[in-house]
Order: structure tokens, then sequence, then C-alpha cells
């Protein structure tokens, strides 16, 4: 998020605790001083993650701090993994397999990467799937692998660490 | 310590020719292959039945079979290193049992029998108050068997995964590194002697799940079978799956895995990350093991070969020889 705050003292740390009160955790700070900047103002960027549904009470406490927000770029989902399909997936309805994946609502396909090396050659794709945590993405990936065996696809997964 | 040795192609053949040059103290009184045999009990020139076999393809007699070496010679250990038959075990099942039955131990490098039969077969040793040994079956040259008994005893291992078919492996390297398509790579591990002109146990799968079948009954005494193992091979894979996977620094390779606490058993290709431990080029063998205290172990070696994998035969000789040395 993009923030615009009162260029004086305490006012950068003020603006930060709200984040650690949501339970949120801060990833980058990027604060430039403009030398022309004439309103005596801050401009500081924050790259952060919060858990589901704190977003609301981070902007209300933000808001109380005077802190005033310019610009929130939102990613929902954070844990991205990549699979790879092989096989007749243009006949087998590609957009429906992915479909799949989005109507679960706890993870969706994010990119997708398709090679069609001939007319009636199987193809092979690449499929980016974003999830809030492992586990979704375990439930996305065993539904993708009932999909796969419906369509008789070949489905390569990742391999995970165990751990 | 006297031995009898039953099989000479390539693995029997390294097994010989080690005893002869590093001379550990192991006397075979008995040779067999599939069409001839030969006994004396005071000890066999090893030296000269290579050299036979090189010459007129035998190392004996035309009428002493297999059988007859296993049931009439003197010896302590059988070495059982005929070729693997995967659907019966037959015929190493029957001299393995044989041997067991005369309280005998047996060192093996014939995965076929104790896929099929390892409860029974651990059984017999174990009632006969002798040793069945094998870590020649699973990673050629790797100690995994010696690592899970002795080096982690007292360890729980929680999973085993890993690089098992060092043919699959090859074609894999081969066209992640050149964009070869699966045929052409697999021509060329044939005519570099990895792949077998009918390649289907190795790139099917279904060598590596024979491998699992064995380390996930020697760890945790299962009893399962090859068809327990979920299998996938790599025969279907196109380049374009190897170059997406690059994109990504990723590759794949053919992983074996065993995962109780998630109920997982399976053979299948996987997305890896290229830095990964596993990812290992050419035929070797790479395979991690989890264990409670000492946590994650990976060993990395040979996975085939004629002197790598008399290195894992003699390996367990010596054990027993070691361990039940005054029996003799």
């Amino acid at each position: 998020m993009k923030l615009e705050m009162k260029d004086s003292p305490g006012q950068l740390v003020a603006a930060l605790k709200p984040i650690s009160d949501v339970g949120g955790n801060i990833i980058a700070v990027i604060h430039q001083r403009d030398p022309d900047s004439s309103n005596h103002t801050l401009n500081v960027q924050i790259v952060l993650t919060l858990p589901e549904g704190r977003l609301d009470t981070l902007v209300t406490l933000l808001k109380e701090q005077g802190v005033h927000i310019q610009r929130i770029g939102k990613e929902r989902l954070l844990y991205k993994r990549s699979v790879i399909l092989i096989g007749h997936l243009m006949h087998t309805n590609l957009s429906d397999t992915i479909d799949t994946i989005d109507s679960t609502g706890f993870a969706e396909v994010c990119e997708i990467s398709v090679s069609m090396p001939a007319i009636n050659e199987r193809s092979t794709s690449r499929v980016t799937i974003k999830a809030t945590n492992k586990a979704d993405m375990d439930a996305a990936i065993a539904t993708l692998r009932k999909v796969a065996i419906q369509k008789s696809l070949l489905l390569i997964e990742p391999l995970e660490e165990v751990t | 310590m006297k031995a009898v040795l039953i099989g000479l192609g390539s693995v029997g053949r390294g097994v010989a020719e080690m005893i002869v040059k590093k001379n550990p103290r192991i006397i075979i009184t008995g040779i067999a292959d599939s069409k001839s045999g030969c006994i004396c009990n005071e000890g066999i020139d090893l030296k000269s039945v290579l050299e036979r076999k090189r010459r007129e393809g035998v190392c004996g007699d035309r009428s002493v079979t297999a059988d007859d070496v296993i049931r009439t010679a003197e010896y302590d250990v059988l070495i059982e290193v005929t070729p693997t038959n995967a659907s019966t075990g037959e015929p190493a099942l029957g001299y393995i049992r044989a041997a067991l039955a005369r309280k005998k131990h047996v060192v093996t490098s014939n995965k076929g029998p104790l896929a099929i039969a390892y409860h029974e077969l651990t059984t017999l040793a174990l009632k006969n108050n002798v040793s069945l040994r094998y870590e020649a079956t699973v990673g050629g040259a790797i100690p995994i068997m010696h690592m899970i008994e002795d080096g982690l005893c007292g360890n729980e291992i929680l999973a085993i995964y890993g690089v098992l078919n060092g043919t699959c492996n090859y074609i894999l390297t081969r066209m992640a590194a050149e964009g070869l398509t699966y045929e052409q790579a697999l021509m060329e591990a044939r005519e570099m002697g990895y792949a077998e002109a009918d390649p289907t146990y190795d790139v099917k799968g279904i060598d590596a799940a024979i491998k699992l079948v064995i380390l996930v009954n020697t760890i945790w005494g299962d009893g399962l079978q090859l068809s327990d193992v979920d299998l996938t091979g790599i025969d279907l894979l196109t380049p374009d799956a190897l170059r997406l996977a690059e994109e990504e620094d990723c590759t794949i390779r053919l992983i074996a895995e065993a995962i109780p606490r998630k109920k997982i058993l399976r053979v299948s290709p996987r997305l890896i990350e290229k830095n990964h431990p596993l990812v290992v080029d050419g035929t070797l063998n790479a395979l991690t093991l989890e264990t409670d205290m000492a946590k994650e172990i990976t060993l990395i070696g040979k996975g085939a070969g004629s002197i790598e994998t008399a290195s894992a035969i003699i390996g367990d000789i010596l054990y027993i020889q070691q361990h039940h040395g005054k029996r003799t």
C-alpha cells in the first residue's frame, strides 16, 4: 500500500504500529524523501502480508493515526505452485479443467502457458495455481489429479518438501 | 567363509573379479550360470572360471545345475545374482528358499524374490537363524540398507523419496539438456547401454516401484506389493514439459516416494527445483530419508554397474562374516 503522512518525528513508527496490531507482517518499507515536496508530507510504500479479513481494521486504524492511504494493491492468494499437464488439452476442454480449480473458492489458476506442437498431437501446458496456504494447495492439486484421470491427461505435480 | 555364486552375468562376473582382486577371504565352492555349473568344496579357482566363461560362455559342467550347487555344495553364503523376474521371482525365489532351508545365509541383488515374497523369506531366514541381505537390490552401490539398519538405528523413519532408476534419470537429463524427444533420448540410452531392448520395465516406473516396495517392507514391514504402488512412468513426457519446467528453474525427475502418515506410495514424474539435492544427472541415483532425530539424510551414488553392484554384494558378505563369523 502507498501511504501519505505528515513529515514529522514519530509519524512513520505510528503508521507501522497498527500493522503488527492486526497480525500483519511487513515485508518491505520503501521511503523516499522528495526534496521538492512543499506540503510537508512523506510518501511511504509498504509491502505486507495480512491474515484474511483484517484489511478493513487496518485501514481504520491508519486513518485514526492521520495517515492518508493513497493506494492499496491486493494480492489475495500468495501460495503459488506450478504443475504440468500433458495430453489432448483442447479436446478435453482446457477451460473446464481450469474451472475446476477456480470454482473451489480457495484456489485459482493465475497463469497458463500452452504449447501445441501440431494438430492432433498432445499438447503440454504449465498451469500456475495460487492458494492461501499449503493445505488449500494440496486440496486444489488433488482436485486436478481427479480431473486428469477422468480426461486421461498426464499431471506432473511439484515435489513438495515433506516437512 | 565359503560361498556359492549363482549367476555369472555382469553382476556375477563383477563379484568374482573383485573377490580375485581384493581377496577378502571369501572361498567360492560352487558356481552356476544358466547353462552349467561346478562344485569344489576346497575352493574354485575363480580366475580360470572367469577365463572359461569369457572364452566358451560356460562356467563348468553342463550336467551340473544351479539347484545342484545350492543343494549339495558346502557353503555358508549363497550369492544369488541371476536376472530379475518381476512377475514370478523365479528361478531365484526357489534358489533362495532352498539355501535358507539349508540354514545358509543369502546375499542377493535380485529384486524379484524380495518384492514378491519378502515376508516369507525374511520369516524363513529368522526361523533358521541366518541372514538374508539384499543391499544391491536398491540404489546400486549406495549403502542404503546399511544406513537404515545401522547408521540410523534408533531413528524413526518418517518418509523416503528419491531417484531409483538410472535409465529414466538419464533420459530425463538428456531431454532437459538437449531438448531431445523421449524417443530420441531413449535411443541414445540404448546406444550407451543404459536401457534394455524392451525398456518398459524401466520407463513405466516398474523398476523404481519394485525398489520402493523393497525399501518400504524393510523399513516398515508392511507386507506391501508392487500392485500397491500408484505408478506413472516417463514415456508420455514431451520436450515441451521439460522446457516449461526449465522456465521456472525447475526440471522433471521420476520420483519414488513413501510417506506412511499420508498414505502415499507412488512413483511419478515430478516438477522439482533444479538446485534440489535429488536432481542428479545421468544414471546416478539419489535418495532422501526423513527421520525423527537425524532429520533429512540424502545419499547419492552410482545406481548400477558391474563393479558398483559388486561393492554392495561384497559389503553384505563381509557384514555376515563379521556378525556370524564364529558359525563356520
